[in-house]
């Protein structure tokens, strides 16, 4: 398989997720989106990186998985600390910046 | 040539894969009768023996029995979860068993047959990897039963069962360092014919980390919160009936018995056993090496239904502080002393020694701490935490 | 058609039909088991590409903490009786859709035609089915890439002491 057929689900899955921010409301299924984008980034790191022949991609997304996952702590920590002053996670609905 | 040793690999793949998946439904029946029979052993009293010589056909009756029960779907559940549940707990538990090395290896007609199903290069990861998936059975059963007691069980067992992994993952990293590789089958042999060659003496804390890590992630006593009885009815699996329920309670014995060859191999010498496994013929010797692994197996599975009639259950915050402040904090010394000592000393022997008197240290840091700091019962600043207690808070 | 041909093909469809799930379920639950489904569809296409360890690691983090995560809060808040309204909504999906395309239609671009000028193209045809050993990782990990690494301790540090940080005030303001 040549690199292009990755690079193109890559985009294509990329698309997906940023779709699925502009489209849904639900905060949870907003970062799950988020994920799946910085999913898709890996998806081109890793297939580049054996497309050259070397590892550093792949130590790349090693890197984007530590971040990925202190932004999910985070994330779910505002997500549920927001939920228990609002009663809501529907992003449309936290619009105001005072707690 | 080429091909005649393709077809090899595969019939010898098919035949092994097929004796481990029999043999570890065979276990799972042998174990559910030893269970009860050394359970009832350690009460004085007889256990199942009516069924068979001395009940031994008690699990099949058993079996037959769940499988003429009803199938009951309950209205209020999440029917497609409700249903994929069990099987999610019960895949995880079985294809861990596919990069153990059950034995050295047998040579027939010439070709040499590793008895191992795969050794692939990412081993310690593959186990590590699919055990983690084993809580989403748990969860998925929990909240699709739509039924507070099940979640409680359910939200118990995630948190313990992450909660736990990285202890279960912290604790091979020493083992790793000395071995320098992750395949089951390198560790294994790395480990000399002699107890004392072992990794268990080398790795001592960790050895017990992982080993009470295991207890925890099998959700068995004295870490069954998710399911105590006197709490939650039966928690995630209060709903299941007839063979999806048994097949919780066999995803519950496969993974003792996959969680034991596990230790086994990582730290009590897998196969080895005072150079036995080399007696014998090409053939015998792969046979032996097997033999002595069962064993080992076995016995490994004695101390499991031992420590459930040893031990009683942990308070949910006793749980979460044991698993986060003893076993953390040990198993993460146990990776800084091995290594330090590995590159300074280079002996086996001083890394032990070091191993234990460092675990020793941190754990009485820890206690002391602890006893300094608790000047009111902890019940009650339980609310506070993320515990399944939160969820009345919330709502 | 080789075996990469027809894996590849599976898996892509695979990790795509669930990245289309993750964002048309309406059910919270639903989709991150689809995102799951993607996550480990995408360990299978880094097992083609040779990157053992990173399949390993895509299962141990995604699938086995990151989601599990996910899903306590969607248990703990208990999203599915709660049900958000305008979950599939709002006046600009029609809208968020089409510059969807469009930036797809942009990203395959991209992928197909600009790679012909540059180092990576150029290298492709020497890269063999080389499989990247754990080895070889952990020795750019801990040359190269040094700082970078002992840079993500802080990161999760800091994750760590911001979480706890939250959860805490939290619950002092509760009580």
């Amino acid at each position: 398989m040549s690199l292009e057929y990755y690079l193109i689900l890559s985009a294509l899955l990329f698309t997906t997720g940023v779709i699925g921010v502009l489209i849904r409301r639900n905060a949870i299924i907003i970062f799950m989106c988020i994920e799946l984008m910085l999913n898709a980034a890996n998806l081109a790191f890793v297939a580049i990186s054996r497309s050259l022949g070397e590892a550093t991609g792949q130590v790349f997304v090693f890197f984007v998985m530590t971040v990925a996952a202190a932004e999910v702590a985070i994330g779910l920590a505002i997500i549920v600390s927001v939920f228990k002053h609002r009663q809501t996670v529907n992003v449309d609905e936290v619009n105001s910046l005072k707690g | 040539m080429e091909n005649s040793q393709l077809l090899v690999l595969i019939l010898s793949s098919i035949g092994k894969i097929l004796i481990i998946v029999h043999l570890l439904l065979i276990g799972v029946m042998a174990m559910i009768w030893s269970e009860r029979r050394v359970s009832g052993w350690m009460q004085d009293r007889l256990g199942p023996n009516r069924v068979g010589f001395q009940g031994i056909l008690q699990p099949i009756a058993d079996g037959l029995k769940f499988l003429f029960k009803e199938d009951i779907i309950p209205d209020h559940v999440d029917k497609p979860l409700y249903v994929l549940a069990p099987a999610m707990l019960l895949v995880p538990a079985m294809v861990t068993i596919a990069v153990v090395p059950f034995g050295s290896a047998i040579t027939i007609l010439g070709h040499e047959i590793p008895l191992q199903i795969a050794d692939i290069n990412i081993g310690v990861l593959y186990i590590l990897a699919v055990t983690s998936l084993g809580v989403y059975g748990v969860v998925l059963g929990a909240w699709a039963s739509n039924n507070k007691y099940s979640l409680l069980g359910g939200l118990r067992s995630s948190a313990q069962m992450i909660s736990y992994e990285l202890t279960l993952g912290l604790a091979i990293i020493g083992i790793l360092m000395l071995t320098s590789s992750l395949s089951l089958r390198e560790i294994a042999k790395a480990q000399g014919a002699y107890p004392w060659e072992w990794n268990f003496l080398i790795h001592f804390p960790a050895f017990l980390a992982f080993t009470t890590a295991m207890f925890a992630e099998t959700n068995r006593l004295p870490f069954d919160l998710a399911e105590a009885e006197q709490e939650l009815v039966a928690g995630y699996h209060t709903e299941y009936s007839s063979m999806k329920f048994a097949m919780f309670f066999m995803a519950e014995y496969m993974n003792m018995i996959v969680g034991s060859t596990v230790v086994v191999t990582l730290f009590l010498g897998g196969w080895h056993f005072f150079g036995l496994e080399n007696m014998g013929g090409p053939v015998w010797s792969g046979l032996i090496s097997f033999g002595i692994f069962f064993v080992k197996t076995a016995i490994f599975l004695f101390v499991f239904i031992w420590v459930r009639w040893t031990l009683p259950r942990f308070r949910y915050d006793q749980l979460m502080n044991f698993g986060w402040k003893f076993l953390m904090p040990v198993a993460l010394s146990s990776i800084v002393v091995t290594g330090t000592l590995w590159i300074t000393t280079g002996s086996r022997l001083i890394v032990g020694i070091g191993n234990v008197v460092s675990a020793f240290i941190v754990a009485s840091i820890v206690a002391g701490l602890l006893v300094m700091k608790t000047p009111k019962p902890t019940i009650q600043d339980s609310d506070n935490q993320l515990t399944p207690t939160a969820l009345d808070a919330i709502e | 058609m080789n075996a990469e041909q027809i894996l590849f093909i599976l898996f892509g469809a695979v990790s795509l039909i669930g990245a289309i799930a993750v964002i048309s379920f309406r059910h919270p639950i639903y989709s991150a088991l689809s995102l799951i489904v993607t996550f480990f569809a995408q360990a299978g296409l880094f097992i083609l590409l040779g990157a053992h360890f990173v399949a390993a690691v895509q299962v141990i983090v995604y699938a086995g903490a990151i989601m599990v995560l996910f899903l306590f809060v969607i248990m703990l808040l208990n999203l599915g009786t709660l049900s958000v309204k305008g979950a599939l909504g709002g006046k600009l999906k029609g809208f968020a859709i089409i510059l969807g395309i469009l930036f797809a239609a942009e990203g395959i671009y991209i992928a197909v035609n600009s790679l012909n000028d540059t180092a990576v193209a150029s290298a492709e045809s020497t890269a063999a089915a080389v499989t990247t050993t754990t080895y070889d990782i952990g020795e750019l990990l801990f040359s190269k890439y040094l700082l970078p690494f002992e840079v993500t301790s802080l990161i999760l540090l800091a994750a760590l002491i911001g979480v706890i940080v939250l959860v805490k005030r939290d619950s002092q303001e509760e009580s």
